[in-house]
């Protein structure tokens, strides 16, 4: 954020606020101590507005916008969980869970999952759309970690941490709508892609237990979402620990 | 006496046995005087030809033996107001001497006389909306590119079409390309963009090779003052009609949209300020500025300017290419044109999968951007599929659905997600084993999706639901299984 930008000033759930002008309505939101869900957001990367769930209303605007993306401006009037936004949050955490094989109990992540703790804030304990149970599989073939795919929910983030913060992309987004997946390198196996340097980004990034370190067993994922951030800045502004 | 003979070598007739037809003519007439041409309009009865004897008089027969002799004063032909389509099915696409002929690259050439806001302002003039299907007005988006400080700019032609049930944009590719270039270049000269590019589907090769022909001699008569424009062919995905999405194909990525703002406008081919407008938009150019932004606001609504050309299909007696007056009503189109249906026409869909139903009590409804939209529909890219009372209309949403379903970039979860649920649903009500409660998740699902999808795909997909749902939900009442009542 600059600070020769002029401030704006508007309104959260009736909650003032003061803001730089570049600032998105996420760090506003979040700055003001205030609460809204987010899956593919990640401090640190490139926001995409891909999992809907940081959508709010912004009165006078016809369109409810993703705040990860949002630019806010003067006078803006923002609700983050009006009984809209509220029904149709829940409603994307239930295809969420549908679209893909979540069984929490013998999940890795069972305890540090982000779309676990999504579906709590926003009251899900059922999906009311039938589950779909896709064929997936699961890639073991790295030494150190394995991705299983039946937990993925595309959220990008190890695309993005590996192509923005370690610079290898090895992993980019193949096919296309429900039969999207995650692909390593050429879509060959994870352990054949040369470019990977094994640095475990991706794994400390993803919300799910889709990705993680192979001596994790059911509820032992330690996930370090933190970790992008942290290294973005240190290169910006040259924080680093040993100095 | 002589004649001359017009065939049409558009992929239409040319997959009705246009060649067998020109064979036949050259042989009986001379080579010389058998001229390939753009589309013809009737498409449904061809392949066809049109007779244009020296003294004046025109016939157009139908069939690979000219067997059915059509007639130029029916309705179809004589409602029509070729603005757009004004040298389609008059010159020979590939041959640049005869589109310059008949005028081509001559508004060019004047326009390069005049200063560049000037042409901005006779578009804006001209109340000119986006053919594409938004309708955003394309005087104010080249004004927002023509406003942008940097040095380089790009024009972009979006020549993607892909509702099921259109081919305006590949008619004009195919019939008269140099027009497309034409109004390209202008449109470059107006904002101030140095280079451009024209993103086709690769379902379309006929339309490429014409645009590669005409692009090529069009460079080498140096009439195109001096822009370079390249194709860049789509690789199959029906998602890269969406700007963003379309521009991150042409940068060599994953064809999916991206979150607007920024605009191209602003942002767009390689963070340069991108002018991006649909075929038919830069087709309609030229005779915007050769005849004045006045001429063309003259024709029209209040709200909807101009002419609009329409794929007509479905249960209708004539089916083809027409370019009509904005504010012509559907059963001008319907009755008068296309000769009315096969069979009891029930609806009129327009838009395609992001449009929806137009029942036949309303068919008075004039065919503009406000009154589709007031009905739940959209103008869209202008396929017009005429539906009879054969056609169940949870079935029709379902299809358009499926289109969704397999067109979702996959992108965001609205869309990648609720798509297949919605599906899902419709195949239950299609199987006439749906329940109430399948009838208000349905509705639910559907304002979900509309509201919370990151793209146009997404946020339009649930339209031939919302639609059918409005002006036949007693069809979709009398589908929930026996002994369950709503």
């Amino acid at each position: 954020m600059s600070a020769k930008l002029p401030a704006v000033h508007g309104s959260i759930n009736g909650q003032a606020f003061t803001a730089a002008a570049d600032a998105t309505l996420l760090q506003v939101i979040r700055g003001a101590g205030l609460q809204v869900p987010t899956l593919c957001h990640l401090d640190g990367l490139t926001p995409v507005g891909a999992c809907r769930l940081c959508l709010v209303a912004i009165e006078g605007h016809p369109k409810l916008e993703p705040a990860c993306v949002t630019t806010v401006a003067d006078g803006m009037v923002v609700h983050t969980h009006t009984p809209e936004l509220e029904t149709y949050r829940r409603m994307a955490v239930e295809l969420f869970f549908a679209e893909g094989n979540h069984v929490c109990a013998f999940c890795v992540a069972n305890g540090s999952c982000e779309l676990q703790d999504v579906a709590v804030e926003v009251g899900m304990d059922h999906s009311r759309f039938p589950y779909q149970y896709p064929q997936r599989h699961v890639d073991a073939s790295h030494p150190q970690f394995s991705l299983d795919h039946h937990r993925c929910i595309l959220c990008t983030r190890c695309v993005r941490v590996c192509d923005e913060i370690e610079g290898a992309h090895v992993w980019d987004v193949g096919y296309r709508g429900s039969t999207c997946s995650i692909i390593a390198g050429l879509d060959q196996p994870w352990g054949d892609v040369a470019a990977c340097t094994s640095c475990g980004k991706c794994v400390d990034v993803c919300p799910t237990g889709a990705l993680f370190r192979k001596e994790d067993g059911t509820g032992e994922k330690h996930p370090h979402p933190e970790r992008p951030r942290q290294l973005a800045e240190a290169r910006s502004e040259h924080h680093w620990q040993n100095q | 006496m002589a004649v001359t003979w017009r065939c049409c070598d558009a992929t239409a007739c040319r997959a009705a046995g246009a060649a067998a037809l020109r064979q036949r003519l050259e042989a009986e007439v001379g080579a010389e005087r058998v001229k390939p041409v753009g589309c013809l309009r009737l498409c449904g009865q061809g392949p066809l030809a049109a007779a244009d004897h020296d003294d004046g008089r025109s016939e157009l027969f139908g069939g690979v033996a000219g067997e059915r002799r059509l007639d130029w004063a029916h309705p179809f032909f004589a409602l029509q107001r070729p603005v757009v389509l004004e040298r389609c099915g008059l010159v020979d696409p590939s041959s640049i001497d005869d589109a310059l002929a008949q005028g081509a690259y001559a508004t060019l050439a004047a326009c390069r006389l005049r200063p560049a806001a000037e042409l901005v302002e006779e578009v804006v003039r001209s109340g000119l909306r986006g053919r594409g299907g938004a309708g955003y007005p394309t005087g104010r988006k080249w004004q927002l590119v023509a406003a942008q400080s940097n040095a380089s700019k790009v024009v972009v032609c979006n020549a993607d079409e892909g509702d099921p049930g259109a081919f305006m944009d590949r008619s004009v590719m195919e019939g008269d390309p140099h027009r497309l270039l034409e109004g390209m270049a202008i449109a470059a000269q107006a904002v101030g963009a140095a280079e451009a590019y024209i993103y086709v589907r690769a379902e379309y090769p006929l339309a490429i090779e014409r645009l590669r022909t005409a692009i090529a001699a069009a460079t080498d008569r140096g009439v195109l003052a001096g822009l370079p424009i390249q194709l860049r062919i789509g690789a199959g995905a029906y998602v890269c009609g969406e700007e963003t999405a379309l521009l991150h194909s042409i940068e060599g990525g994953r064809g999916t949209p991206r979150p607007r703002p920024p605009y191209p406008a602003a942002s767009g081919l390689w963070g340069l300020p991108t002018l991006i407008n649909n075929v038919e938009t830069f087709a309609a150019i030229p005779a915007i500025l050769r005849e004045g932004g006045d001429w063309y606001a003259a024709m029209g609504t209040a709200g909807s300017k101009g002419t609009k050309v329409f794929a007509l299909s479905g249960a209708i007696t004539h089916t083809g290419l027409i370019e009509v007056e904005m504010g012509t009503s559907l059963r001008t189109i319907v009755e008068a044109m296309g000769g009315g249906g096969l069979g009891v026409v029930k609806a009129v869909q327009t838009g395609g999968p992001s449009g929806g139903c137009i029942p036949v009590e309303l068919l008075d409804t004039p065919v503009d951007y406000a009154s589709l939209q007031q009905l739940g529909s959209i103008m869209g890219s202008g396929g017009m599929v005429v539906i009879d009372g054969s056609m169940a209309m949870p079935e029709l949403a379902r299809y358009f659905m499926r289109f969704c379903v397999a067109e979702s970039c996959g992108k965001c979860l609205p869309c990648r997600a609720g798509t297949v649920q919605l599906e899902q649903l419709l195949d239950r009500f299609v199987e006439k084993r749906a329940s109430p409660a399948d009838l208000a998740q349905l509705e639910q699902l559907c304002g979900m999706v509309k509201a919370t999808s990151l793209c146009g795909l997404g946020q339009s997909a649930p339209n031939p639901v919302l639609s059918t749902l409005r002006f036949f939900r007693a069809e979709y009442e009398a589908a929930l299984a026996p002994g369950v009542v709503p």
